[in-house]
């Protein structure tokens, strides 16, 4: 019994760890990668930064003072292969050493390798000063080049996202506690068909609003400024918002209300004074998901922001980067982490109010 | 729930009637618009001046926020002066009024609009044009946008491949969420794990897919890859591949894309499934294992069962969002290669393209997938006699 009951808990832990590994693995590429030069990126794989076993040249000569024939078979220090097999590397009967062909036919030299047990180890923080830096760098390729890259930007990018996110954050929060309020404590005509549509409105994609708006503000002349964007998000964000709040706020205990009232408060100070104070856990969680969403949120910055660089967000700046420098995985890598270190620090500090938000119900129709 | 102010139900003379629903109505509209005054006129003095950008974004900051606050005050004071039976009727408008007319002009009203722009062609109606002179002009296609939507090659892609997002996509992030949240639930080290699990959720969609860009790259074959996948693959002996833009796995390689949307959102599974599990009363567990359940057996009859309830929502959730899904398509293929979605063909009519028509038609086939949701939701709120 005992037994069976311990190998349970090793196949619960063994399949737990194999997941937790399958979903850490990529953020953890990219944190090592980050901080890897250029070079190192583009020419190995980026667990080459633990300890791995390569082949190292202990001794090298010329095959034509060896009298080798390429053409042929060859036999030379102990291993025997035509040229295409030594090209690739020819292993000695005890596996300690190595016989390898380097560089072509003609001018190419045979190298001795051993096996040694090895770490590489380049670390930099170059790859975040060129994403940050507004101003250009001179940059050395994988194969000897060198090219002039301007600087990314991010630092002003970032300081953009937090433009967008701080306002689209706190005024669909300060609009929906006003009606969710009322909604949950004050009686008026129109109350329950109001409360229906913000249902209705709950899943309602965005996508359908984009067009529209973005005519509106053309004619208003607000395409391509911040205040767009904070509207949009206001805008799309309080149904979610007032239907939380209200959750919330209508299960505040009545005694304490009433009483106020009874002192002679008017509704608004016992909004101010009472209901907010009451509401903290509330406004926090669905603040944390407001942020997290409107930090990374792509579509409403593509399409209400523009193409001006010096305004984008930093989702944007990031996707720019993808398209240009593809391939160029140094700047990618510290761009993507940087994008996500504010998200991952709220996320980590403030993971409890972020549960429990979730558990309400926060979810962006 | 009865409220504690608010309208009395006493009888109004019509002249009277007439000036409280005007009065709300002027409520609902003059605090948004004023806001949107206010903050329109401090952005372009900001966006003219030469002081710093940390300075400007401060400002703008305090500015805006601190100016909607301010509104709510001054108009309450306002009708706070007026006499007690006004106030009482024209409050709650201060209160709910903005939100209401803000969620009409950014959701209700495009609603509507949207429809409207998909009768028409690439142009939309004519400007200026009624309504009946539209219908009557030659823009107007009536439900030709539809009929372009099933016939067109590329839409009827997007179709099948939403279609896969949804099939594997929502199925294996509810199924890994639940697998995690039974196997963590039993294991020391629980909080750790799922807390790794759930932290993709803090990246954007546009990081996630630098990632796993990252996780897919390729070089050519007999070079060193330095992409996790292709690395394993060529470890065991097979030969690299652009996973996600392989065409001659089409359309297979949509799979790839997925995994990366199941990558984030497993932990929003996860989550709320873990909150179920540990509602369910210990005994019930306890009892059918001392009858001699096996572990796979209290799963499927007495777990699952359970939590069916959150199961169905959480699927629901997670399929209204891989329905929408657009940024991980749109950065790491941008619909190549065969991996076009709805909400991807809906940018690419309505901004690239330059066809609203169409575009529009699309974001309402987009509505009308999440509809059955919308009647769900609202016969669930009906039902709730506490409202």
């Amino acid at each position: 019994m005992k037994k069976q009951r311990m190998s349970g808990l090793l196949l619960v832990n063994g399949i737990l760890l194999l997941l937790v590994l399958l979903w850490s693995i990529p953020t953890i590429g990219l944190f090592i990668s980050s901080f890897r030069n250029a070079v190192d990126i583009a020419t190995s794989g980026w667990w080459k930064v633990f300890p791995h076993r390569e082949w190292v040249m202990v001794a090298e000569s010329d095959p034509k003072v060896l009298g080798l024939d390429p053409d042929g078979v060859m036999t030379v220090e102990g291993v025997t292969g035509t040229f295409d097999q030594l090209r690739t590397g020819i292993e000695s009967p005890d596996g300690d050493t190595r016989v390898t062909w380097v560089g072509n036919k003609r001018l190419g030299k045979i190298q001795v390798q051993k096996q040694v047990w090895t770490v590489t180890w380049n670390f930099t923080l170059d790859n975040y000063r060129y994403v940050l830096s507004t101003s250009s760098f001179t940059v050395t390729r994988a194969d000897g080049s060198t090219v002039i890259i301007p600087g990314q930007g991010l630092s002003q990018a970032f300081l953009n996202s937090l433009a967008v996110a701080v306002p689209s954050t706190i005024i669909p929060i300060l609009i929906a506690a006003f009606a969710a309020y009322a909604f949950a404590w004050m009686n008026f005509p129109g109350r329950k068909v109001l409360f229906i549509m913000i249902i209705g409105l709950l899943v309602v994609p965005l996508q359908i609003a984009l067009v529209p708006i973005l005519r509106d503000y053309n004619s208003l002349g607000l395409n391509g400024t911040f205040l767009a964007v904070w509207l949009a998000h206001t805008g799309f964000g309080l149904a979610l918002a007032t239907y939380l709040l209200y959750n919330y706020i209508a299960t505040l205990p009545r005694e304490t209300l009433e009483s106020a009232f009874i002192d002679g408060a008017s509704p608004f100070t016992v909004f101010t004074r009472l209901v907010l104070p009451l509401s903290v856990p509330a406004l926090a969680s669905f603040a944390i998901f407001q942020f997290l969403w409107v930090w990374n949120d792509y579509l409403v910055a593509l399409v209400f922001l523009g193409v001006d660089p010096s305004y984008k967000v930093i989702t944007q700046r990031l996707a720019d980067i993808t398209g240009t420098f593809g391939s160029d995985w140094h700047l990618l890598t510290a761009g993507a982490f940087i994008s996500m270190l504010l998200p991952l620090a709220v996320f980590i500090g403030l993971q409890r109010f972020f549960v429990r938000g979730l558990l309400a119900g926060s979810v962006k129709g | 729930m009865a409220q504690l102010s608010g309208a009395k139900n006493v009888e109004l003379n019509p002249f009277a009637r007439f000036l409280t629903w005007l009065g709300r109505i002027f409520l609902a509209a003059i605090i948004p618009l004023l806001s949107f005054f206010v903050l329109y006129q401090g952005f372009m003095f900001l966006r003219d001046s030469a002081a710093p950008r940390w300075v400007i974004i401060t400002v703008a900051i305090v500015w805006g926020v601190g100016g909607v606050a301010l509104l709510y005050w001054v108009f309450n004071r306002m009708v706070e002066g007026l006499p007690t039976q006004w106030t009482e009727r024209l409050q709650p408008f201060v209160f709910v009024g903005p939100a209401i007319a803000i969620m009409i002009w950014y959701l209700t009203f495009p609603v509507l609009r949207t429809f409207w722009l998909s009768l028409f062609g690439p142009n939309g109606p004519p400007r200026g044009a009624s309504i009946l002179e539209a219908i009557q002009s030659e823009a107007f296609v009536g439900l030709g946008n539809y009929y372009t939507l099933v016939t067109e090659r590329l839409l009827q892609e997007s179709l099948r491949n939403n279609l896969m997002w949804i099939v594997f996509g929502s199925t294996l992030s509810v199924v890994i969420g639940l697998l995690v949240a039974v196997l963590a639930d039993r294991s020391k080290f629980e909080k750790v794990s799922k807390s790794l699990i759930f932290l993709p959720m803090a990246i954007s969609f546009v990081g996630a897919s630098v990632i796993w860009n990252f996780m897919y790259e390729v070089r050519p074959e007999g070079a060193e890859q330095i992409g996790v996948l292709n690395a394993i693959v060529v470890a065991m002996g097979g030969s690299p591949h652009p996973w996600d833009k392989w065409t001659a796995i089409a359309p297979w390689n949509n799979l790839f894309l997925i995994v990366i949307v199941i990558w984030l959102q497993a932990g929003y599974t996860m989550v709320l499934f873990s909150a179920a599990l540990k509602g369910i009363p210990e005994e019930i567990q306890e009892a059918a294992r001392v009858d001699g359940a096996s572990e796979i057996q209290v799963f499927f009859r007495i777990m699952v069962p359970y939590i069916m309830g959150t199961i169905i929502t959480v699927w629901t959730t997670v399929i209204i969002f891989t329905l929408k899904i657009f940024d991980v398509v749109y950065v790491m293929t941008g619909g190549q290669f065969g991996t076009h979605v709805i909400a991807t063909q809906f940018y690419r009519q309505s901004f690239t393209a330059r066809n609203s028509g169409v575009g529009a038609a699309v974001a309402i086939v987009l509505l009308l997938t999440v509809f059955p949701v919308m009647i769900y939701n609202l016969r669930q709120f009906r039902q709730t006699e506490a409202f």
